[in-house]
């Protein structure tokens, strides 16, 4: 039925067009798109697009369609072709369309030509005399059409014949017309710059356009051009610093102001150029310095587009000539992006780290701990950056570190990289793992370079290593092959064929059996087999009958290359003359000029051939070639591999007269001095880097052994960040300057959250230091401040604290006369305790108090003199029975947990072989220690290191004593009790200035809010100093209606509180890099709030 | 910028504009794959990715993925301005754009885009200039063509894709 309408319709186009045609037209399209979305499978997609397809093909070729109808089939047609479909047939009509339709016709053409048609299409050359005719139009708007056709497809070898007309186009009083034929011969220079060399002046022009959207265009233009050739543009570098002044300086119509960053990809433009016409320029550099540092300047507001603008600034600056104070600038700015929580800034900052370890490795060292993250994260993006990033700062110290991480991440391990290689055994290690695990994924020139190493060196020196290899491969062939990867086949026949014979102890024989078995296998592809063979036809010498035996087996093959193979490796094994001959015992001279090819050449030459040029030579006049094809002088991977018996890289064999090629040179085999061994890849490294000009093993002991002891001064850090902190001393070893630099970093901008003041806890847990009596007035305070925290005490009633401070049992529990409100309460909360409901865990005083409190007062005497100074808990009753009485009492130490029990001897008698076993399922319990006996009315101390990995509300303890009154009769008494977080929360001390540098870097955050103590005059100052009592939190600083407060797991992650008063509540903000660290830390501090 | 693509959540592309030459087989090939690539990227990771030898910008808007191809010496984030520029090219031409305008209309975003973008390069980035080019060719159209019905698009957005 809709046929019969529709053909009702186009006979009678006159009848509807003013009237129902155009609505008509949109509602094609709209069915289609409808009728699309609405089925449900590709099957159906398909032939409704057939049917649709053939229905166009219908119109279009019918004379009655008008053009009207013919643009809206256009606009179907390029609906079929965006979903997949060939709409080939109804090209020509989209160029018919542009041709002879009006204006929106021509419109919807040209955009059709420029979807379908590439720039090599034939039909394109159909389309230019409408271009023509379009560029000379009075109306501006077919202009505008065809210059925007011409700035996307357009048949290079017709430029000539447009160029005049755009050219004209420059000049034109219209801006829009002006800026798209600059475009336009953008193009045509990218294309054929030939064609517009003589028009620079033009665009000189252009570049003084008053209109800032042409002159935006031109430097396109410029950008290219300088690229090339930057010397012919220096005159110009005065200009573009003006431009650019004018812009920051907002002299540009708001127009062009993006998020009200004034024209910012012109500015970014102007960036690059500048960077191009100073690199490497002190005095043009010197022109541009107070532009950049204006940039850097301005971009300050905190968006993407301003932090793309400073991506581009630090790029120049470190491009063009150094200027120290710019530098520290670029560098800050380096630090901001790589801080930041934001993934996109991040993944730019480990760009241009990458960028700029070139010019200052010391600058990786302040991010190691944020690189060393980054190497583990969720987004492959930003691990590979990590790893591009390791790659630039590689050196002979830290390769073996780089390139198992890089091995981990998959296989993308430059060959050059392992030129640093500390020894041979790891070096072929290294490389056995690179090619089994790539495999095949390698670029094709890694086994080739790795093959070139070993080939290159002197016999002597270099035997070890081959030797090395040879075993190492004979090893890996007697396991299982089926599974290796086709190069590394094929590198390992190489080097058994080459290099078996330095293995004395090896049977030929042995080798045979192993390289022909390979032949037998199915999944070996013939190229490996031709590697195989080439191999064996090394090896032989004496050994005529294996090979006679696998010629013959070979000789029926179907593969013509391994029969011809086979055909020649009998030969050779039976002719020993011919085999001395061909196979020559000691390595030949390589003729790397090529020499023996002149006559060749110049035979060529005179029978008329080309000369040789460089392929980028060549490439350029492709276009134009009309000349006879020249001489080729092709060769095949598998026909150099059988016959170049010293080197397998494929020297490529081009003519001599190609001479001075740069690609060439560094195939030249003659003189090359060998990359093995070279020196730290760092020019600043070089002093202080021992010297590597042999690999030999001792160099990377001696450069951990550097590592470990500049480890070993600081304070001992929990085992994850140990671990990190490990890998970044040895993935940045070497970097620094001096052998003297902190591998933590420099002191400018360390990274914060490993940052830690020098305390005399960390120090060591040794005593008799006079360091340590120094320091313990300043321990005794915060002993007292501690204090505070157990008691719980507001630090406004200094007076009633001091009763609490003498850390018996008796103060706290025992003393029911005390006054003072909050010791009711925390014997309230023991109480509880000994009534066996649920656990209140205020306070660090939680050790479940089983029985009531029957401990002397000086218990804490008879700590050990090394602990006495810790700040710790009282003493607490944990079990008794007549003949054995414990109690125990924490001590917080910053990187654990000391549990300390004091085991009392209640009777008259000796109790022997006492034994405390502790067990908690949650926690690290590291050190413990055991009594033999216990005198009569005695009470031996025993401690526990316990450390806390990963937070958990409440953790419970238990164990059992173990002890004999009389030999033979063992008694075990049990106890048990319950830590909380709160116990391992230590407090962090930072400055305000590192709090927000660490704030940023952190990711995990939790948001909630908090009740606000308001009883005193000031609820912010008094709640936090509750928390800070509560937990042990340090309150870095209160600015008005907000406060900061730092603490740490041990000194394990840190998690920073941000607090802010919102009316009767305390917003509260937690930040870690701990995903669960805030909320245990928040669930303490409500518990905190609640129950004071 | 090497092009452009506009795709689906459900991966069905609803724009694609090329500024190298490359065979349809080729293009057809590099749509398939980076549209999986980006699909299956996670909402946190970050908008960046290398491909090949190119560098991937993408950006999701609602159930629109907008995806740019650059070269490594280029500079992501102001790619992904320019993404955003040209979404706001396209909100303010439609008045506060979806995907179904897009749908619709694509030949018109793909005027936009002409605009905006010529060969790969940024064109003109003030957005009073872009829309007053475009504006300019438009009064040319019939008003009948201009005026899209909001009844048909609501049918249109009950039926799942």
């Amino acid at each position: 039925m809709s046929d019969v309408v529709e053909k009702t319709l186009t006979a009678l186009p006159g009848l509807f067009e003013s009237q129902t045609g155009a609505a008509k037209i949109t509602n094609r399209l709209r069915q289609l798109i409808k009728s699309i979305t609405e089925l449900t499978s590709k099957h159906e997609e398909e032939n409704l697009i057939k049917r649709e397809l053939s229905a166009i093909k219908e119109q279009v070729s019918s004379p009655n369609t008008t053009m009207k109808q013919m643009r809206e089939i256009m606009v179907r047609a390029m609906y079929c072709e965006m979903l997949g479909y060939d709409a080939s047939f109804t090209y020509i009509h989209a160029i018919k369309l542009a041709q002879q339709g009006g204006v929106l016709e021509k419109r919807v053409g040209y955009l059709a030509v420029s979807l379908f048609l590439n720039e090599g299409h034939e039909l394109l050359l159909l389309l230019v005399n409408t271009v023509l005719k379009d560029l000379q139009s009075t109306n501006l708007i077919e202009v505008c059409m065809a210059l925007t056709v011409v700035a996307q497809v357009f048949p290079k070898d017709m430029i000539p014949a447009v160029l005049p007309l755009v050219e004209d186009k420059l000049s034109h009083p219209k801006e829009i017309i002006r800026r798209k034929a600059v475009l336009a011969l953008y193009k045509f220079y990218l294309i054929a710059p030939n064609q517009v060399q003589h028009i620079h002046a033009k665009f000189c022009k252009a570049l003084s356009d008053k209109d800032p959207g042409v002159m935006a265009s031109s430097l396109h233009i410029y950008l290219q051009l300088i690229r090339e050739s930057p010397d012919s543009y220096k005159d110009l570098t005065g200009s573009f610093v003006t431009i650019l002044k004018q812009v920051l300086g907002g002299k540009l119509p708001v127009d062009f102001n993006y998020h009200s960053v004034p024209a910012p990809w012109l500015q970014i433009q102007l960036l690059r150029i500048l960077s191009l016409l100073g690199k490497e320029d002190q005095s043009t550099s010197e022109l541009m310095y107070e532009v950049l540092d204006e940039s850097l300047r301005r971009a300050e507001m905190n968006h993407n587009i301003t932090y793309a603008i400073l991506y581009e600034c630090v790029k120049a600056v470190y491009t063009i000539h150094p200027k120290a104070e710019l530098l520290e600038k670029a560098a800050r700015c380096i630090g901001n992006f790589v801080l930041s929580p934001k993934i996109n800034l991040k993944y730019l900052g480990l760009k241009a780290l990458t960028y700029v370890v070139q010019h200052d490795a010391k600058l990786a060292l302040q991010h190691q701990m944020t690189i060393i993250e980054c190497l583990d994260h969720s987004d492959f993006t930003i691990k590979r950056e990590t790893l591009e990033l390791l790659f630039r700062i590689t050196n002979a110290q830290n390769v073996t570190v780089i390139v198992e991480k890089m091995l981990d991440f998959l296989c993308y391990v430059p060959i050059k990289t392992l030129t640093f290689a500390p020894d041979n055994s790891w070096f072929i290690q290294t490389m056995n793992d690179v090619f089994s695990i790539g495999g095949d994924l390698l670029q094709q020139d890694d086994p080739n370079n790795f093959l070139r190493l070993l080939a290159e060196g002197k016999p002597e020196e270099d035997d070890q290593l081959r030797l090395y290899a040879v075993e190492s491969y004979l090893t890996v062939l007697k396991g299982h092959t089926s599974h290796l990867p086709q190069c590394f086949l094929q590198v390992m026949s190489w080097v058994l064929g080459e290099y078996a014979h330095l293995q004395e102890s090896v049977d030929r024989r042995e080798v045979i059996r192993l390289l022909t078995q390979l032949l037998d296998q199915r999944s070996v592809s013939s190229e490996t087999r031709v590697w195989i063979l080439s191999a064996l036809t090394k090896i032989p010498e004496g050994q005529t009958d294996l090979i006679l035996d696998l010629a013959e087996s070979l000789s029926s093959s179907q593969d013509t290359v391994l029969r011809q193979q086979a055909q020649e490796l009998r030969h050779l094994s039976q002719d020993s003359q011919l085999r001395e001959w061909v196979l020559v015992e000691n390595s030949c001279a390589v003729d790397s000029s090529l020499s023996f090819l002149d006559g060749f050449v110049s035979e060529a030459l005179a029978a008329g051939a080309a000369p040789y040029k460089p392929p980028h030579q060549r490439q350029e006049e492709l276009s134009l070639n009309l000349e006879p094809y020249s001489f080729s002088l092709p060769v095949s991977l598998s026909s150099c591999s059988i016959t170049d018996r010293q080197s397998p890289t494929l020297l490529s064999v081009s003519s001599g007269l190609s001479g001075n090629s740069a690609e060439l040179s560094t195939l030249i085999l003659e003189g090359v001095k060998r990359v093995w061994g070279k020196d730290g890849y760092l020019p600043q490294k070089e002093a202080t880097a021992p010297p590597v000009d042999e690999p030999s093993a001792a160099v990377q002991p001696a450069s951990q052994q550097e590592a470990a002891e500049r480890i070993e001064p600081r304070p001992e850090p929990s085992t994850q960040n140990q671990d990190k902190q490990q890998l970044a001393s040895s993935l940045f070893v070497g970097l620094g300057v001096g052998s003297s630099v902190s591998l933590l970093g420099k002191s400018e901008a360390p990274p914060p959250r490993f940052r830690k003041k020098p305390r005399p806890h960390e120090s060591s847990s040794s005593s008799g230091t006079s360091k340590r009596s120094s320091d313990s007035s300043s321990r005794s305070s915060r002993n007292t401040t501690d204090s505070f925290l157990y008691g719980s005490f507001p630090e406004e009633e200094p007076a009633t604290s001091i009763s609490t401070f003498d850390h018996t049992p008796k103060s706290t529990t025992a003393n029911g006369l005390s006054q003072n409100k909050d010791t009711k309460e925390d014997r309230h909360a023991n109480t509880s305790q000994i009534l066996g409901g649920d656990m209140v865990i205020v306070r660090p005083s939680t050790i479940q108090d089983k029985h009531p409190p029957s401990v002397s007062s000086d218990l804490t005497a008879l700590l050990p003199a090394d602990l006495k100074d810790l700040p710790h808990s009282d003493v607490i009753s944990l079990t008794s029975d007549p003949s054995l009485s414990l109690s125990s009492c924490r001590l917080f130490r910053d990187e654990a947990l000391l549990l300390v029990i004091f085991i009392s001897n209640c009777t008259e008698t000796v109790i022997k072989d006492v034994a405390v076993q502790l067990t908690c399922e949650e926690l690290k319990v590291c050190t413990g220690n055991v009594m033999d006996c216990l005198e009569a009315r005695s009470t031996s101390v025993c401690h526990y290191a316990l450390l806390m990995d990963d937070p958990h509300t409440n953790v419970s303890l238990t164990g059992t004593v173990s002890y004999q009154t009389q030999p033979g009769h063992t008694n075990t008494l049990p106890f048990s009790g319950t830590l909380s977080t709160a116990d391992f929360i230590r407090p962090l001390v930072v400055t305000t200035e590192e709090y927000g540098k660490l704030w940023l870097s952190l990711s995990h955050d939790v948001k909630q809010n908090l009740k606000l103590l308001t009883d005193a005059g000031d609820p912010l100052r008094t709640t936090l100093n509750a928390l800070k009592d509560a937990l042990q939190l340090h309150v870095v600083d209160i600015i008005g209606s907000e406060g900061i407060v730092a603490c740490r797991l041990l000194s394990g992650a840190p998690c920073l509180l941000h607090c802010r008063v919102n009316g009767a509540a305390l917003a509260m903000w937690l930040r870690s890099p701990h995903p669960a660290l805030p909320d245990f830390i928040l669930y303490h501090c409500q518990r905190a709030l609640a129950h004071h | 910028m090497q092009f452009m693509l506009l795709f689906s959540r459900q991966g069905k592309l609803r724009l694609q504009k090329w500024y190298v030459p490359l065979s349809d087989k080729e293009k057809k090939k590099i749509t398939r794959e980076l549209v999986q690539t980006v699909l299956a990227r996670k909402p946190k990771m970050c908008s960046f990715l290398e491909w090949r030898d190119l560098k991937i910008v993408y950006k999701r808007y609602a159930s629109l993925y907008f995806c740019c191809a650059i070269e490594d010496q280029d500079n992501e984030l102001i790619t992904l301005e320019i993404i955003h520029r040209y979404v706001e090219l396209l909100d303010k031409y439609f008045g506060s754009v979806c995907e179904l305008d897009i749908i619709f209309n694509f030949e018109k975003a793909y005027f936009i885009l002409d605009e905006f973008l010529l060969g790969g390069e940024a064109q003109e980035t003030s957005k009073k200039n872009v829309l007053k080019a475009i504006e300019q060719a438009d009064l040319l159209q019939e008003v009948s063509t201009q005026s899209v019905t909001s009844e048909h698009l609501c049918k249109c957005i009950a039926t799942p894709q």
